[in-house]
């Protein structure tokens, strides 16, 4: 057996964030040639060391040496010079450039840029490690994932031989995780070296050699993929094991909460968001929206809560206590308060539509409650309540209720606004990526939450990117594709194969109820 | 392979408590007067020390002095009340001294043509209030229509309306002066003193004083506990935010440039019924633009903004009596003042921030 090469050696490296230590004397090794998982719960840290990789942070203490040589990588420029290729979660790309503009943007050759040549260069990579990319087309004509294969094409035309991958199928359907994955598996048949940051145990186990583990800053170990599972994973990163099923008793009296018939929304261009959407969510029971990102998700649930305009077709609320009805199309959020409809939304965009970053918890809850107290005073006493219960309730972690939001964690940041919606005892509760970005105990909580609110009567709609807990966590499941319904089924009974389908294709094959 | 390596690295600090943050302040300032000594020295070979003592008296050194730096740190301080809510909101409102302009070519022009038609001079004083006000009102709210309506650049916007507010007033001082062809409007009712503001105890600036202290405590009330207050907050930090929360965000702008406005336009009034008892293109003299500078230094406190607004006034007449003693340009005192407030905003960053010395680990 030939000697391991290390293609990355990490050794005692630390960083902090002020008091926070993100990592804690970490040593890290990747081999060369092979895929690295690096696994652990949000706020493990897994970025941040990666990070250092690239030349985004520097370490506080500690040694990186490539190749076995110890270096100093003080800037991405560095990082490239050292070979080291990260391509971010967020991608990093000039809309109106094409990909070939792109891909050697910021390269300092000498003599002319040769757009030519280097698209022929791009070509054959692509030819080599089986992309599928054009390079004369525009960015913003592209797929997200089309833009991801840009940045993957980009490090490599630089020369990287170690590529870092941050979650990078968090963007992707199943079926386009697939093709990543072989290409993946070609470069390293080329000798090239990967870490892949991903929470998904599944695909950890397809993809990768190795798996390192990070728990709260620090190094847990590693284990060959090959003698692992999913629940001996688990347990390693959260360190104690943890169920991976979702409690889910059925519904019980379901009646029509929201009927929503006919919806059509155009945004600021003109171009259709929504095309005759129809469904009725009952109370008692937990709707799941399934769809590739951008299938209309955020549109429909901001057309719901009035903030996004209504072009045609009604939302219809049945109010339980009164055995009204309402039509909401029409109204703005504060008219839909005012109608007495207690309806919860938790966005997708935290800090920049559900709170005020730069206020503490007390703030935040305020923002739901500030406009009943009577006079032009704010009252502070009931949000206080509030928040102190939210705090108690909801094991958030910070030193205090006005500690400003933004300086939270993201898990710390969803509770404040989860349970400040939850805490409006609404009729209606609304979730948009509700664990987006969290750990997983953190996830059990809102899940355990939302099943709560259900058992409570109340009619919850979960617009979800993860299969797998929609599959669980849900009753029921209307799935978009390209803004219409492509289909509603049954969630206990329809399957992975059957709503990816229903994703990519409308109406793939329907299963209605 | 290259092997540089930076000495020290930059690391956010975990909260500071008050006294310290405080101490970091207070260091700044002290090192602040250490470079501006040292380029005293240098540059005019003078002694510092009797320098900033020429400064104090110059402030500080009769009774008469005094009540001149209580008046323009009135004055200043109003300003800068003035423009806070609109900043709290994170509308770039740099159109306070078009604001004030208005409000004082609207006082004059009372003052002017109302002067021997009414006799009392509450009623005076009372239309003076009023037509100032709205028309420091109106200089608010039409940037902010605009920016409600039709999204257009409200820093752009301001700045406009400032150029139409001081060539209001040049075109008025014409129509108005006296003598004819001095080009200047003189005092005005010097006789009969209608419109001139009461003098409190035989101090005529007292009033003055004692308005913005009392408008400090109220717009920090206002900005702090009301839910106008509480809805500028939000909409400064997220529009969408706002939205999501049911506020409505362009009735809160034009409400709050409005007010905004309005008070500018009082401030205006004070200058001119109070202080000038006339009219000139150089009534703010830049003072709206300063006001920007004291309500940032101050992170839009109000209280705080007593202090920030002090600074800069101390430092404006300190500046003065330098010059006339020392025979220095005032410029001088301007590179004094930039020292101070490069020091002071610059130690913000190290509140928020600590310099780390990298721990060299083994030589490679």
């Amino acid at each position: 057996m030939e000697a391991v090469r290390n293609a990355i050696k990490m050794e005692g490296i630390t960083k902090r964030f002020g008091s926070v230590v993100a990592n804690n004397a970490i040593d890290l090794e990747l081999h060369e040639g092979e895929i690295l998982s690096l696994l652990g719960e949000n706020g493990s840290g897994k970025t941040t060391l990666m990070n250092m990789l690239s030349g985004i942070y520097y370490p506080d203490e500690g040694q990186i040496y490539i190749h076995d040589k110890p270096v100093v990588i003080a800037s991405p420029k560095d990082a490239f010079d050292n070979g080291i290729g990260m391509i971010h979660q967020h991608f990093k790309l000039v809309d109106v450039f094409t990909a070939t503009e792109n891909i050697i943007l910021g390269l300092q050759d000498a003599g002319k840029m040769n757009l030519k040549e280097a698209g022929k260069k791009i070509k054959q990579i692509s030819e080599k490690y089986g992309f599928d990319i054009d390079p004369d087309q525009k960015v913003y004509n592209m797929s997200v994932s089309q833009k991801q294969t840009v940045e993957i094409v980009k490090v490599l035309y630089r020369g990287a031989d170690i590529l870092i991958l941050d979650e990078p199928t968090a963007v992707l359907t199943p079926q386009e995780t697939d093709r990543l994955f072989a290409v993946m598996r070609n470069m390293q048949k080329d000798g090239k070296s990967l870490i892949i940051i991903t929470h998904k145990l599944h695909e950890v186990l397809e993809v990768s050699d190795r798996v390192a583990i990070l728990r709260k800053g620090e190094y847990i170990g590693d284990v060959l993929t090959k003698n692992a599972d999913q629940q001996s994973l688990t347990d390693m990163m959260v360190g104690r094991a943890v169920s991976l099923n979702i409690d889910r008793p059925l519904p019980v009296d379901p009646k029509p909460r929201l009927e929503v018939k006919g919806l059509t929304v155009y945004d600021e261009l003109g171009v259709k968001r929504l095309k005759d959407i129809s469904f009725t969510a009952y109370s008692g029971e937990i709707l799941g929206i399934a769809g590739i990102a951008g299938s209309g998700q955020r549109e429909l649930l901001e057309a719901i809560s009035g903030l996004y305009p209504i072009a045609e077709g009604t939302v219809t609320y049945h109010n339980p206590k009164s055995g009204k009805t309402e039509n909401l199309a029409g109204k703005d959020p504060l008219e839909i308060q005012k109608a007495g409809i207690s309806m919860a939304f938790v966005p997708e965009d935290r800090l920049g539509m559900g709170l005020v970053g730069s206020m503490g918890m007390t703030g935040n809850m305020m923002l739901r409650s500030w406009r009943k107290s009577k006079g032009i005073f704010v009252d502070k006493k009931e949000p206080e309540r509030v928040a102190n219960a939210v705090w108690k309730e909801l094991e958030v972690v910070t030193p205090s209720v006005d500690f400003p939001v933004r300086r939270m964690s993201g898990g710390n940041v969803q509770k404040v606004l989860v349970g400040r919606e939850i805490a409006q005892d609404p009729a209606v509760l609304m979730t948009a990526y509700a664990v987006r970005g969290l750990d997983i105990n953190t996830s059990y909580t809102i899940y355990n939450l939302l099943t709560a609110e259900k058992m409570k009567g109340v009619a919850v709609i979960y617009v979800g990117e993860d299969l797998d807990v929609l599959l669980e966590l849900c009753d029921r499941l209307l799935v978009l594709c390209g803004g219409q319904v492509s289909g509603v089924v049954d969630a206990r009974t329809t399957d992975k194969r059957e709503v990816g389908v229903l994703m990519t294709r409308v109406g793939g094959k329907t299963n209605e109820k | 392979m290259k092997n540089k390596k930076s000495l020290f690295h930059i690391v956010k600090r975990e909260a500071l408590p008050w006294y310290q943050a405080w101490m970091i302040r207070g260091a700044a300032i002290l090192l602040a007067l250490v470079v501006c000594s040292l380029v005293t020295i240098i540059v005019t070979g003078l002694n510092p020390l009797s320098l900033y003592k020429t400064m104090f008296y110059g402030t500080f050194g009769t009774n008469r002095k005094t009540w001149v730096l209580f008046q323009k740190l009135a004055i200043l301080l109003g300003i800068s009340l003035a423009v806070t809510p609109a900043f709290k909101m994170r509308f770039w409102n740099i159109g306070a001294e078009g604001q004030v302009m208005a409000g004082g070519l609207a006082c004059a022009a009372v003052m002017i043509t109302l002067g021997s038609k009414i006799t009392s001079n509450g009623l005076m004083i009372l239309i003076m209030l009023v037509v100032s006000v709205a028309a420091g009102a109106l200089w608010g709210f039409l940037p902010a229509f605009f920016k409600a309506h039709w999204n257009t650049n409200e820093t752009l916007f301001t700045l406009m309306m400032n150029y139409i507010a001081i060539q209001l007033a040049a075109y008025f001082i014409i129509i108005w002066e006296v003598p004819k062809g001095s080009g200047k409007i003189g005092i005005i009712n010097q006789k009969t003193r209608m419109g001139w503001l009461p003098y409190l105890s035989g101090k005529q600036y007292a009033i003055i004083v004692l308005i913005v202290i009392i408008m400090t405590i109220l717009l920090h009330i206002y900005l702090k506990y009301s839910k106008h207050g509480y809805e500028i907050a939000v909409v400064g930090e997220s529009e969408r935010t706002a939205r999501y929360a049911g506020i409505k965000v362009e009735w809160v702008i034009i409400r709050t440039m409005i007010l905004s406005g309005a008070l500018c336009g009082f401030m205006g009034m004070l200058l001119v019924g109070g202080t000038d008892h006339s009219l000139s293109t150089e009534l703010v003299g830049g003072r709206g633009f300063t006001a920007v500078m004291v309500s940032w230094l101050a992170k839009f406190n109000p209280i705080v903004m007593v202090l920030t607004s002090f600074l800069l006034v101390f430092m404006q007449l300190g500046a003065k009596e330098v010059a006339t003693n020392f025979y220095l340009n005032e410029s001088f005192s301007e590179i004094l003042t930039g020292i101070i407030l490069f020091f002071i905003i610059g130690c913000e960053f190290f509140i928020t921030y600590k310099l780390q010395l990298t721990k060299s680990s083994k030589e490679a």
